[in-house]
C-alpha cells in the first residue's frame, strides 16, 4: 500500500501468512499423531505437507512477480540481505546445538560414565561409543555384528569425495555469480547447472553411506550417542544440502527466463550465501565428526 | 479480496484512501504493524487469563494441605502449561505486541520492514497455541515447562504435540525477530543514528539478538527429545553413552537468555515512561545502552546456574557462580539511572508512573533474591523451593507484565485516540500491586523455610503463608478483569486524546495525531 513510487514497498494484505500457519500447524499436527499411532495422522500430515508446499509456490509466486516487477528499491533489497544474514545466523545456532551435544557427550557425559562406575562397572568408554548398554538397548537392528559392536565410516573414503564435491560447488556457485555480474548468461546458467549437480552427487554419496552404515556396519540412528550424534548432525546437514540444491535449482529457472540484472539479483546471492553456509557446516562435520 | 498482486505494481496505484480494508482483510490478512500489533496484545492479554486460571487452580489446591480439588497429575499439568502459557503466550507476544505497534512509530518508518513475514509470525503463534492447548484434552505436559528429559521422554501424544508447539513458537520468535533488527537498522528516519534511538528501540534490537540466537537452540534440543521419544536415540539416555543433564545444558543455554528476552523491554518501557513524569530526560542513555548490552552478553554465559544441584564440576558451578553476580552490575547501573532521573523532577503519579516505579521497586527485590541465588551453597538450600517461585515471579510478574501494564497505560491514548479512565486506572495499580505482594512475598518465607515447588501437598506448619499466598491470587486474578474493562472501556470511548497525551513527552510517537493513522510516516521524518 505504498503510495509514491520508488518509496519503500509495503506489500498489500496478503492471504499466504494464514495459509502458512495453517498448513505448518496441520503438518506437524498430523505427525504428531501419525508418531502416535493415532487415526488419520499420516492423511493429516500430508494434507498439512501439500498445504505447506503450496503456500511456498504461491508466496514465492508472488514475490518474485513484485521483484521482477520492478517494486523493489534499494532500501527494500538491504532489507532482503539482512534478514538473510540474520536468517542463516539462526540456522548457525540450530546447528551449534547438536554440535554442542556431540561435544558435551564426548568430552563429558562419556569419560563420566566411565570413571564414576555407577551402573556399569566394566564400561571402558572412549569414542566412538554406543554407551554401556551398546547395541542392546536399540534392540534388533544389529544383525551381523557382535553386542554393543558398530563400525563408522572412515573420513578418507567417501566423506573426503563428499568434501571435495561441496568445496567445488561453492567454487562453481561464485563462478555463476561472475558470470552474472559480467551479464554472461550462458555461462551462469552452465556454472548453476554444475553446482546444482554435484549437490545432487553430494546427496547420492550421502545416501550410499547410510546403506553401507545400516546394512554393514551395525551404524544406526539408535547406535547410542554415536549413532544419534552422527546422524542427526549429518542428516540435517544432507536435508540442508538438498534444500539449497533445490532454491539453485529454482534460481536457475529463473536465470534462464531471464530474470536478474548483473548488478540487482538478490535472490541469487541469497541462495549462494545458503549455499556457503551447508559448506561450511560440512567442513565442521567432517573434522568433528569423521576425522576426529 | 486484495491477495497476492500477480501484477506487483498495482499494489501502488489506486490507494488513496488511508483507512483500514474490511473485516477479514484486515485482521486475518494484515500488513500492518498496527494491526498486527493489536492483535499480539490482545493474544497476549487472553493468554495472560488462559495462564491466568491455571494459576487460581494452583492456588485453589495450595490454600490448604492434603488433596482437595484436583489430582497432583492434573495439578502438575497445571504448573507446566501455567508456565508455558506464561512466558511464550502472554510475555513475549505482550513485548511483540508493544514493539510492532512502537517501533515503526518511534523510528519514524512507514512500517516494518518485512510486513507480511509479521504476520505470520503472529499466526504461527497463534496455531502454536491452538496446539499447546488442545494437549489439555489428550493428556496435557506435566513435567514442568523445561521438559526435563527423562520425564519428558515419558508420557504420549501431549509430549509431541508440546514439542511442536515449541518449535511452531520458536519460528514465530525467529522471524519476528528478523523482522525486528531489520527494521532497527534499516528503517530508521533519516538522521536518526543508532545512539539516537529510543531506549525500547534499543532493548528490542538487542532482544531481537538474543531471540535469533536462542530459539534454534531450543529448538534442536527438542528436537533431541522428539528423536529420543521416537526414534530411538540416546541423547538423554545413559545407557547409550547420552546424558539427561546434557539436555538442562542445552535448555538453560536457550532459558537463560530467554530471561532476558522477557525483561529488556520492560525495561526498554519504563526507560520512557519515567523521564516523561519524571519530566527530565532519562539519565544515562549511553550507558543504559551499554548496560543492556553487557546484560544480553552475560546472559550467554551464566546457564548452569539454574542447575547447580544437578551435579557439575566444583570450577563450573564457581564459574556460573561469579558470571552470575556480574549481572548485577549492568543491571544496578539501570536502577541507578531510573532512580537518577526521578532525582529532582517535576514527579506526577499517573497511572503509568505508578507501575513504573512500582517496577524499578519489585524488580530490584527479584533481583536481589536472584543475587542470593546465584551464591552455590545458599542454593543448594533454595534450589526447587517456593524462594525460586516467588524470585522469578518478582522478575516476571512485577518486572515484565506490570511494565508492560504500566506501558499499556502509558500508549493506550495514541492506540485509541481516547483517555483511559485515571481513576479507576489508579485503582487497578494499587490493587495490582498489593495483591501481588500478598501473593508472593510470603512464598520467599516458605522457600526458605524448605517448601519444595510444584508438589500439590504441603507440611501444616506451611498452612498460613500458603493461605495469604492463595488468597492474594484470588485477589490479584480478578483485579485484572478491571484492566480488561479498563482497556476496553478506553477503546469504546472516553476524553479525546492529543497528540501529545502527556506533558512535553519525548519521541517521534508524539507527533502523529492520537489515535495514529492507519498508516504513518510514508515520508520518512527528519531528525535533527
Amino acid at each position: 500500500m505504498s503510495s509514491a513510487p520508488g518509496s519503500y514497498y509495503l506489500p498489500n494484505p496478503s492471504p499466504w501468512p494464514l495459509i502458512a500457519a495453517v498448513s505448518v500447524f496441520t503438518l506437524v499436527t498430523g505427525v504428531a499423531l501419525w508418531i502416535n499411532n493415532v487415526g488419520a495422522g499420516f492423511t493429516i500430515a500430508m494434507v498439512g505437507l501439500a498445504a505447506v508446499l503450496f503456500m511456498m509456490f504461491g508466496w514465492w509466486r508472488a514475490v518474485i512477480n513484485e521483484s521482477v516487477g520492478g517494486n523493489y528499491n534499494s532500501e527494500v533489497d538491504l532489507s532482503f540481505r539482512m534478514t538473510m544474514g540474520w536468517f542463516i545466523f539462526s540456522e548457525v545456532m540450530f546447528f551449534c546445538a547438536f554440535f554442542g551435544a556431540l561435544f558435551y557427550a564426548r568430552n563429558l557425559a562419556v569419560p563420566w560414565l566411565e570413571e564414576e562406575m555407577l551402573l556399569w562397572g566394566s564400561y571402558t568408554g572412549g569414542w566412538p561409543t554406543a554407551g554401556p548398554a551398546g547395541a542392546a538397548h536399540i534392540g534388533a537392528d544389529v544383525h551381523d555384528v557382535g553386542r554393543g559392536q558398530f563400525g563408522t565410516i572412515g573420513a578418507f573414503g567417501i566423506p573426503i569425495l563428499n568434501t571435495i564435491l561441496l568445496m567445488t560447488s561453492s567454487i562453481t556457485v561464485t563462478l555463476a555469480h561472475h558470470a552474472l555480474r559480467h551479464g554472461d548468461r550462458g555461462k551462469l546458467v552452465l556454472w548453476l547447472a554444475i553446482t546444482v549437480a554435484l549437490g545432487a552427487a553430494f546427496m547420492y554419496y550421502q545416501v550410499e553411506e547410510y546403506i553401507e552404515a545400516y546394512s554393514h556396519l551395525g551404524l544406526t540412528l539408535g547406535t547410542g550417542i554415536y549413532g544419534a550424534t552422527f546422524f542427526m548432525l549429518t542428516g540435517f546437514h544432507g536435508m540442508h544440502v538438498t534444500i539449497g540444491a533445490i532454491i539453485l535449482f529454482i534460481i536457475m529457472l529463473r536465470c534462464m527466463r531471464g530474470h536478474f540484472k548483473a548488478e540487482d539479483h538478490f535472490a541469487f546471492e541469497a541462495a549462494a550465501w545458503y549455499w556457503h553456509f551447508v559448506d561450511v557446516v560440512w567442513v565442521g562435520l567432517f573434522i568433528f565428526v569423521y576425522i576426529m | 479480496m486484495a491477495t497476492d498482486h500477480t501484477h506487483g505494481h498495482d499494489g501502488h496505484d489506486d490507494h488513496h484512501d488511508h483507512g483500514p480494508p474490511p473485516f477479514f482483510t484486515r485482521w486475518f490478512m494484515s500488513t500492518n504493524h498496527k494491526d498486527i500489533g493489536t492483535l499480539y496484545l490482545l493474544f497476549s492479554l487472553a493468554m495472560l487469563f488462559v495462564g491466568g486460571s491455571m494459576a487460581m487452580v494452583i492456588r485453589a489446591e495450595l490454600f490448604q494441605p492434603g488433596l482437595q480439588f484436583v489430582d497432583p497429575h492434573f495439578f502438575n499439568q497445571m504448573t507446566t502449561m501455567h508456565a508455558l502459557v506464561m512466558i511464550f503466550g502472554a510475555v513475549m507476544p505482550g513485548f511483540v505486541g508493544f514493539a510492532n505497534w512502537m517501533l515503526p512509530l518511534m523510528v519514524g518508518a512507514p512500517d516494518m520492514a518485512l510486513p507480511r513475514l509479521n504476520n505470520m509470525s503472529f499466526w504461527v503463534l497463534f496455531m502454536a497455541f491452538v496446539l499447546l492447548l488442545s494437549t489439555l484434552l489428550v493428556g496435557a505436559p506435566a513435567g514442568g515447562w523445561t521438559m526435563y528429559a527423562p520425564l519428558s521422554i515419558q508420557g504420549g501424544l501431549g509430549i509431541d504435540m508440546m514439542i511442536f508447539a515449541v518449535h511452531m513458537m520458536g519460528i514465530s520468535s525467529i522471524l519476528g525477530a528478523i523482522n525486528v533488527i531489520v527494521t532497527c537498522l534499516n528503517m530508521r528516519a533519516p538522521g536518526m543514528t543508532l545512539m539516537k534511538m529510543p531506549m525500547f528501540v534499543w532493548t528490542w534490537l538487542i532482544t531481537s539478538f538474543l531471540l535469533i540466537a536462542v530459539m534454534p537452540v531450543l529448538a534442536g534440543a527438542v528436537t533431541m527429545l522428539l528423536t529420543d521419544r521416537n526414534f530411538g536415540t540416546a541423547f538423554f539416555d545413559p545407557a547409550g553413552g547420552g546424558d539427561p543433564v546434557m539436555f538442562q545444558h542445552i535448555f538453560w543455554f536457550f532459558g537463560h537468555p530467554e530471561v532476558y528476552i522477557m525483561i529488556l523491554p520492560a525495561f526498554g518501557i519504563i526507560s520512557h515512561i519515567i523521564p516523561t513524569f519524571a519530566r527530565k530526560p532519562l539519565f544515562g542513555y549511553d550507558s543504559m545502552v551499554f548496560a543492556t548490552a553487557g546484560i544480553a552478553f552475560l546472559s550467554f554465559v551464566v546457564w548452569a546456574h539454574h542447575m547447580f544441584t544437578v551435579g557439575m564440576p566444583l570450577s563450573g558451578e564457581l564459574f556460573f557462580m561469579y558470571s552470575t553476580m556480574l549481572i548485577a552490575i549492568p543491571t544496578g547501573v539501570k536502577i541507578f539511572n531510573w532512580v537518577a532521573t526521578m532525582w529532582r523532577g517535576s514527579m506526577t503519579f499517573e497511572t503509568p508512573m505508578l507501575f513504573a516505579v512500582s517496577v524499578v521497586v519489585l524488580f530490584t527485590i527479584g533481583g536481589l533474591s536472584g543475587l542470593m541465588l546465584a551464591i552455590v551453597p545458599a542454593d543448594f538450600q533454595y534450589h526447587d523451593t517456593y524462594f525460586v517461585v516467588a524470585h522469578f515471579h518478582y522478575v516476571l510478574f512485577s518486572g515484565a507484565v506490570m511494565a508492560m501494564m504500566g506501558g499499556a497505560y502509558f500508549w493506550l491514548p495514541k492506540w485509541t485516540g481516547h483517555m483511559y479512565n485515571e481513576r479507576l486506572g489508579k485503582v487497578h495499580f494499587w490493587l495490582t500491586a498489593i495483591f501481588f505482594n500478598v501473593t508472593f512475598f510470603p512464598q520467599h518465607f516458605l522457600g526458605l523455610a524448605g517448601m519444595p515447588r510444584r508438589i500439590p501437598d504441603y507440611s501444616t506448619q506451611f498452612t498460613e503463608f500458603n493461605q495469604w499466598s492463595s488468597l492474594g491470587a484470588f485477589g490479584l486474578g480478578i483485579s485484572q478483569l478491571l484492566f480488561v474493562y479498563i482497556v476496553f472501556a478506553c477503546i469504546r470511548g472516553g476524553k479525546q486524546a492529543t497528540a501529545e497525551v502527556w506533558e512535553n513527552p519525548e519521541g517521534l510517537e508524539w507527533t502523529v495525531p492520537s489515535p495514529a493513522p492507519h498508516h504513518t510516516f510514508e515520508t520518512p521524518p527528519r531528525i535533527s
